[in-house]
């Protein structure tokens, strides 16, 4: 989808856009180069077009058939479409990524900058090992890490739970309807602090470090360093990792898909757009809504996306 | 990556919908099934059974192979390949997949009763009676029989049942002062309250995620929540005077806190039943062995007993899971495909396997009046011959059960309804209305005739 094409076209751009304007390049390429470089690239677009375009285009087709259990399919247009953007299923789940992303994004994203800075600063104490034990988690598959807080979270044997009953409080039932939403964002934030900061951090790494030593003649502490000159300097992977993240957040499937196992009440068959595409596909057998549910969702994340590079963009030009 | 896998799950959908639905023609209704309905002669079949054949078996009874090797061994020319793909709602996605794409799907697989309705709306079975389906009636339960057979064919073949019992801490029974399982539905209320004021275990756990053990107990209440014509008509009757009459009894008790309502099969249940918390298991007849691996610290302290009645002196029970292994439309072996399933659960050699180590509860009268079965003394159980009291429920299981087309979607419906209003303790009879309501809602959506 053009959609995780987009931050990519967008880091190559930010990180050239200091320089002079270079010319079209094809046209001062000469035809061996044009072969070569075809020759290169047919393989990807091989693959590319025969895994992703022909599937691609293989369900939208399919997104525009009605099945039936009884009757077989026939050609519905649009139906499933406007069926889609009638179900409270799948409101209810857009609904709950939303929220998802507004709370968890942010607060993702300023951990990883902070430790990221703070690394980047060389103040701390055994950096190397900090900066692996945080990137550690993002190494773990997600179907571990979630089983594995599955069984953190439980509410009579989990460790949580023990610890707060140990020291005389009841614990809270970190998997009921109320409280798993939470419980996700925080799966998620431990899995992709170590990966964002990562980002950010090899970011930092690669800003000229002349620009601290004029800021420290100018009198600029650290915050003000980190603050002024850091951050604006890696504007482009703080945007690129908010993209990824608002892209995470609306595909989130995983976690909740196995969550489902221990908490099935809680999260039920719709919980987000992903996973309510899923179950109707091989659940309720329809794959033609679902294909429809799933093009729908395609479609926001690439406006969403499209939205936050724009105002991002904007503010860069403006500054 | 999280936005890597998750597209990669997005891709994949779009992949896999895309096989799906390959050379997929709209497949219709109907009963479909297998060829011609000429009945197969012995000539016929002692020639398919000397030939060189390899079966393909989709199943996930664990060291089936045992049961495959005594066929083998009696039919040498045949190769049995046993493969696993996944457990029961895992299985069938894959089995309907290969199905519709028209290739990979197995001779024989194992399908749990509930699902045979659905696969015979898709035409996916073949009709065992040309090949001496019918024959076997006589040996296997009636009530067993009938989940697998009605007036337009025998579907498959029953491997195993699960008839409901109840499975009691006689330890926690005792220290509240009680002496026996409750007899009546109304002694198991009034035994709730007393076990929870003097040991304060719930009687029970009723999970909010397990549609089979509450349309087991529907069952057992005499509702007839479904049923199909094999066709386009569907009946659902989930929101009846017996199913109210069942969610009504289970409210009082959650409303009182004299019964929890953990989710089951998981780590937090299996400790639930080490610990104590609950002092009763209202369970299928898989149920005893499988507690004895789940809580084996609390050996010798279960007794077994049969479910509650509704009304004192009757004595019937419901069932909750059994699986049968059915012939997959498309194979080239119809013969012995069918001969190989007929076998296997049929044979007494193998139904009796089946019953003593893999200890699938059985649906041949043979083996369930076998002495080496019945006889199996369980320490777990303080001694008692479970398998014995387990023989006796099935005879007492109603013999008119049936399903829908479409239980997957019915059971899925169930966690966002009736089971959400479990696990919230909120109006469990206006969900059970909900969960009629969206059933229904599904089955016409899907074109469906609704009784």
């Amino acid at each position: 989808m053009s959609t995780s094409v987009t931050p990519r076209r967008d880091a190559t751009r930010a990180s050239s856009s200091r320089q002079p304007a270079t010319p079209r390049r094809t046209s001062s390429l000469h035809r061996p180069q044009l072969v070569a470089a075809w020759a290169l690239a047919i393989p990807f677009l091989v693959v590319f077009a025969a895994m992703f375009l022909v599937p691609l285009g293989y369900a939208g087709y399919l997104s525009t058939f009605t099945s039936q259990l009884v009757g077989g399919q026939v050609f519905s247009g649009l139906a499933n479409y406007s069926r889609a953007l009638n179900d409270p299923s799948f409101w209810a789940g857009l609904g709950r990524v939303a929220l998802f992303l507004f709370v968890q994004v942010p607060i993702m994203l300023v951990i990883a900058l902070f430790v990221a800075l703070a690394l980047d600063t060389g103040r701390v104490a055994g950096s190397k090992f900090v900066r692996l034990a945080i990137f550690v988690p993002y190494a773990v598959p997600g179907v571990v890490a979630t089983l594995m807080w599955g069984y953190l979270y439980g509410r009579e044997s989990g460790l949580i739970a023990q610890v707060i009953s140990g020291v005389g409080l009841t614990p809270p039932d970190l998997l009921s309807p109320q409280n798993v939403l939470g419980s996700t964002m925080n799966i998620v934030s431990w899995e992709f602090i170590g990966y964002n900061m990562i980002v950010l951090y090899a970011a930092l790494r690669s800003v000229p470090t002349e620009m601290y030593e004029a800021a420290e003649i100018d009198g600029a502490g650290p915050w003000r360093v980190a603050w002024s000159i850091k951050i604006p300097a890696i504007r482009s992977a703080i945007l690129l990792t908010v993209i990824f993240s608002v892209i995470g957040s609306f595909q989130l499937f995983n976690e909740p898909n196995l969550l489902y196992s221990i908490a099935p009440n809680a999260i039920g068959s719709d919980f987000t757009p992903n996973l309510y595409a899923y179950n109707v596909a091989f659940k309720n057998q329809d794959v033609n809504y679902a294909a429809a549910i799933a093009f729908l969702l395609g479609f926001l994340i690439m406006i969403i996306s499209y939205v936050v590079q724009l105002a991002t963009s904007r503010k860069e030009r403006l500054s | 990556m999280k936005r890597k896998t998750t597209a990669k799950a997005l891709v994949s959908l779009a992949v896999v919908s895309a096989f799906v639905l390959t050379g997929c023609a709209p497949s219709g209704g109907g009963a479909g099934g297998g060829g011609d309905t000429a009945p197969v002669s012995q000539a016929d079949i002692d020639k398919a059974m000397d030939t060189d054949t390899t079966l393909t078996f989709w199943t996930w009874v664990p060291d089936v192979q045992k049961e495959v090797d005594l066929f083998e061994a009696k039919y040498p020319k045949i190769k049995v390949d046993v493969v696993n793909v996944g457990t029961g709602t895992a299985q069938y996605p894959k089995l309907r997949t290969a199905l519709k794409a028209g290739k990979g799907a197995p001779d024989v697989a194992q399908i749990e009763y509930q699902y045979i309705p659905s696969f015979r709306q898709t035409g996916s079975l073949v009709d065992l009676t040309p090949y001496g389906g019918a024959d076997l009636e006589s040996k296997y339960v009636p009530w067993v029989w009938n989940q697998v057979a009605d007036d337009t064919g025998v579907w498959s073949v029953p491997q195993d049942s699960g008839p409901l019992g109840n499975l009691y801490r006689s330890d926690i029974y005792e220290q509240a002062g009680l002496t026996k399982a409750p007899e009546t539905w109304a002694d198991f209320a009034t035994d709730a309250q007393t076990i929870k004021d003097k040991t304060d275990s719930y009687i029970s756990n009723l999970p909010g995620n397990d549609p089979g053990q509450i349309v087991g107990l529907f069952w057992q209440a005499g509702a007839k929540p479904f049923s199909y014509d094999g066709d386009k008509t569907v009946g659902i009757d989930l929101d009846s005077t017996e199913t109210q009459k069942v969610v009504t009894f289970w409210q009082d008790l959650i409303d009182k806190d004299l019964v929890s309502t953990d989710a089951d099969f998981n780590d937090a249940w299996y400790q639930g039943f080490s610990s104590g918390k609950y002092a009763s298991w209202q369970t299928a007849a898989w149920g005893p062995v499988f507690l004895q691996g789940t809580a084996a610290n609390t050996s010798g302290k279960w007794t077994a007993a049969k479910i509650p009645q509704w009304k004192a002196g009757e004595d019937v029970s419901g069932n909750w899971g059994g699986s049968s292994d059915a012939v997959i439309t498309g194979t080239q072996n119809p013969i012995a495909a069918a001969e190989f399933s007929k076998f296997l659960n049929s044979d007494p050699e193998s139904t009796l396997a089946f019953a003593n180590e893999q200890f699938l509860f059985p649906t041949t009268t043979d083996t369930l009046s076998s002495s080496d079965f019945t006889d199996t003394a369980s320490d777990f159980y303080g001694g008692q011959k479970v398998n014995e009291l387990f023989a006796g429920v099935s005879d007492t299981v109603s013999t008119d059960f049936q399903w829908l087309p479409f239980m997957d979607y019915v059971y899925s419906s169930f966690n966002d309804t009736l089971g959400k209003a479990i696990a919230d303790h909120s109006d469990l009879s206006a969900a059970l209305t909900a969960w009629q309501d969206d059933v229904t809602a599904y089955a016409k959506q899907q074109g469906f005739t609704v009784k």
